[in-house]
């Protein structure tokens, strides 16, 4: 019992060190490469001191890393939390429509020339209704596999808020609008500012302390709703705040990063094959290796190529195997 | 004096009715089985009785209060359920899985303690398999998950049971071990309300039984209740049939 938790803490220790490894690598790759020593160097000697390596590492690639980690993370624990209070291994905050929900959201809000925090806003409240969509799309078809009906009820809300997308696109303005729109919706960092990061962060931790306060409670929902319920939970108002927990965290992340999918999906399994289904185990887990991935996509998004590759391009390449793999096994008793 | 009890209940969903002018009681200390056919609203009363579903008429009593007096948590205290023996959806220990019974215990932004720890372990070890606890609940029989989620049951620490089938799907052996723990369970004095699909298993461990069908109470009592006239008649089955399959039965 207590060495079930120190194995826990190990396996976290352990699974740190390649995400330092990666947020490493992410202060030292670039269009302006440092060594490792001299990127640690450059964050140790603080922002204040004058010189190129400074300026690289503090105004460049620690706001874009922040926001990269916090992104990553918040994708993860969203999606880890829909899997489980939907008892469906198979969504995430893409698959259950959230993201075309808050994409649409913040393409409107693009649209009409809106601040950043009305994007936000807009962005959240385009991913609650389209999650609000498919939970009651899905409730009112019976008699059948409720795992499949949730993902094709997310898909088909998610196709409608994409052809939303689409309208918007049409009716920008093609010079301005449309290529922030466009780029924003592939997905990437490299139009993060300090000031953005300072508006998600904090609805992000808003999204969190639900999750981390209630993380022993999240398991009950796992189980059927009958059992949860005489177990004690209060069903109904558990999964609405978990939901809406989800929901911020994921649009917050969308208003700042666009749409980068996959990941809500993907590290959620990865890290409960880690350290195993418990919320109160997972949750950390997931945002370790959310905020990790995440970092090391962008590093490859921006130093691979001459161009900066989109981020949404990168996730999906590793995202929509693994989807298919779990697909293809999601027969067998899940993990 | 009865620690659950139904009077002129009526269940059901909003469009249908499933049942209605049901009378029932669970005495402290007692049995109770429910027999009935498929689709005579076995699983509807148990929902109703643990407050999931409403009741479209009537009412329901645990502990001589009102269902509709209790909060989840406090009833949860109380009023234990055990479901069919399930897969599982993600790959919880066993362990975890009994911990689930300790969340009506818990403060709620707390995760189980040492103590708690302590009382899942206790209660698998009182069902004879202690030795189940770091394995994983998807990968262990249908009858230890069974008996796992009888420990989660016992780790509530309520007084009364509901069990829904508790033999269904298990294989010989296993039918046995479980009808064992219900009735060293009555011997330690809980309330147990259980359904089954068989008969003898009903004449086994019961004080009492009652006949459910098509949504109605048609007899409750003694075992002796269980001739083969009423189980032919409840279950639409010749009498002839069912005294030679259950030659235990008493003779009307």
């Amino acid at each position: 019992m207590i060495l079930a938790g120190h194995r826990t803490a190990l396996r976290l220790a352990v699974l740190s060190a390649p995400v330092f490894a990666a947020l490493l690598a992410a202060f030292a790759f670039g269009p302006y490469p440092l060594s490792p020593a001299e990127a640690l160097a450059a964050l140790w000697a603080g922002p204040s001191a004058v010189n190129d390596a400074a300026t690289v590492v503090w105004q460049l690639r620690l706001p874009r890393i922040g926001a990269g980690f916090l992104v990553g993370a918040a994708l993860a624990a969203a999606g880890a939390a829909y899997q489980g209070m939907f008892r469906n291994p198979l969504v995430s905050p893409d698959i259950l429509g959230v993201s075309a929900g808050a994409g649409l959201g913040a393409a409107l809000a693009i649209y009409f020339g809106l601040p950043l925090a009305a994007v936000q806003a807009i962005a959240f409240v385009g991913g609650l209704l389209a999650v609000a969509a498919v939970v009651f799309v899905a409730g009112r078809v019976r008699r059948h596999d409720p795992v499949l009906v949730l993902v094709l009820a997310g898909v088909a809300v998610g196709t409608l808020f994409s052809a939303g997308i689409s309208l918007v696109k049409v009716l920008a303005d093609p010079s301005v609008q449309l290529p922030s729109i466009t780029f924003w919706l592939l997905g990437g960092l490299n139009a993060v500012a300090p000031a953005d990061l300072w508006l998600a962060a904090p609805l992000i931790g808003a999204g969190l302390l639900p999750m981390l306060l209630l993380r022993w409670r999240v398991n009950l929902l796992s189980l059927s709703d009958e059992e949860a319920a005489a177990l004690g939970v209060n069903v109904a108002r558990l999964r609405g705040v978990l939901i809406v927990s989800a929901t911020l965290m994921t649009a917050a992340a969308v208003s700042i990063a666009g749409i980068v999918g996959w990941i809500g999906l993907v590290v959620p399994h990865a890290a409960r094959l880690l350290v195993g289904p418990e919320f109160s185990r997972l949750l950390p887990a997931a945002l370790l290796l959310g905020g990790g991935f995440l970092v090391a996509a962008d590093t490859l998004a921006r130093s691979a190529a001459a161009i900066e590759l989109p981020l949404g391009i990168l996730t999906a390449l590793v995202g929509a195997p693994v989807f298919l793999w779990l697909l293809a096994r999601s027969g067998r008793s899940g993990t | 004096m009865s620690v659950l009890e139904a009077r002129g209940l009526a269940m059901g969903y909003r469009q249908r009715a499933v049942g209605a002018d049901i009378d029932l009681a669970l005495g402290a200390g007692e049995v109770l089985c429910l027999l009935g056919p498929n689709g005579g609203g076995k699983t509807t009363l148990f929902r109703t009785l643990l407050g999931i579903l409403p009741p479209l008429a009537g009412t329901v009593r645990v502990a001589d209060r009102a269902l509709a007096d209790w909060s989840r948590q406090a009833l949860a205290t109380r009023l234990a359920y055990v479901p069919q023996s399930h897969a599982g959806l993600f790959a919880f220990s066993v362990e975890d899985v009994v911990l689930m019974g300790r969340t009506a215990r818990l403060a709620r932004f707390s995760t189980p303690s040492a103590h708690d720890r302590g009382v899942a372990r206790a209660c698998l070890a009182r069902l004879g398999v202690g030795h189940l606890a770091e394995r994983v609940y998807t990968e262990i029989s249908g009858g230890e998950r069974q008996l796992a989620l009888i420990a989660r049951a016992l780790a509530q620490e309520a007084r009364i049971l509901i069990l829904d089938e508790p033999t269904a799907s298990l294989d010989f052996g296993n039918q046995l071990r479980v009808l064992k723990e219900i009735d060293a369970l009555r011997r330690q004095g809980l309330s147990i309300l259980m359904s089954t699909h068989q008969p003898e298993h009903a004449l086994r461990v019961a004080d009492r039984i009652a006949l459910l069908k098509a949504g109605r109470i048609v007899g409750q009592g003694p075992r002796a209740l269980a001739t083969a006239d009423a189980l032919a008649d409840l279950y639409g089955a010749d009498p002839a049939d069912v005294a030679r399959s259950l030659p235990q039965l008493a003779t009307a």
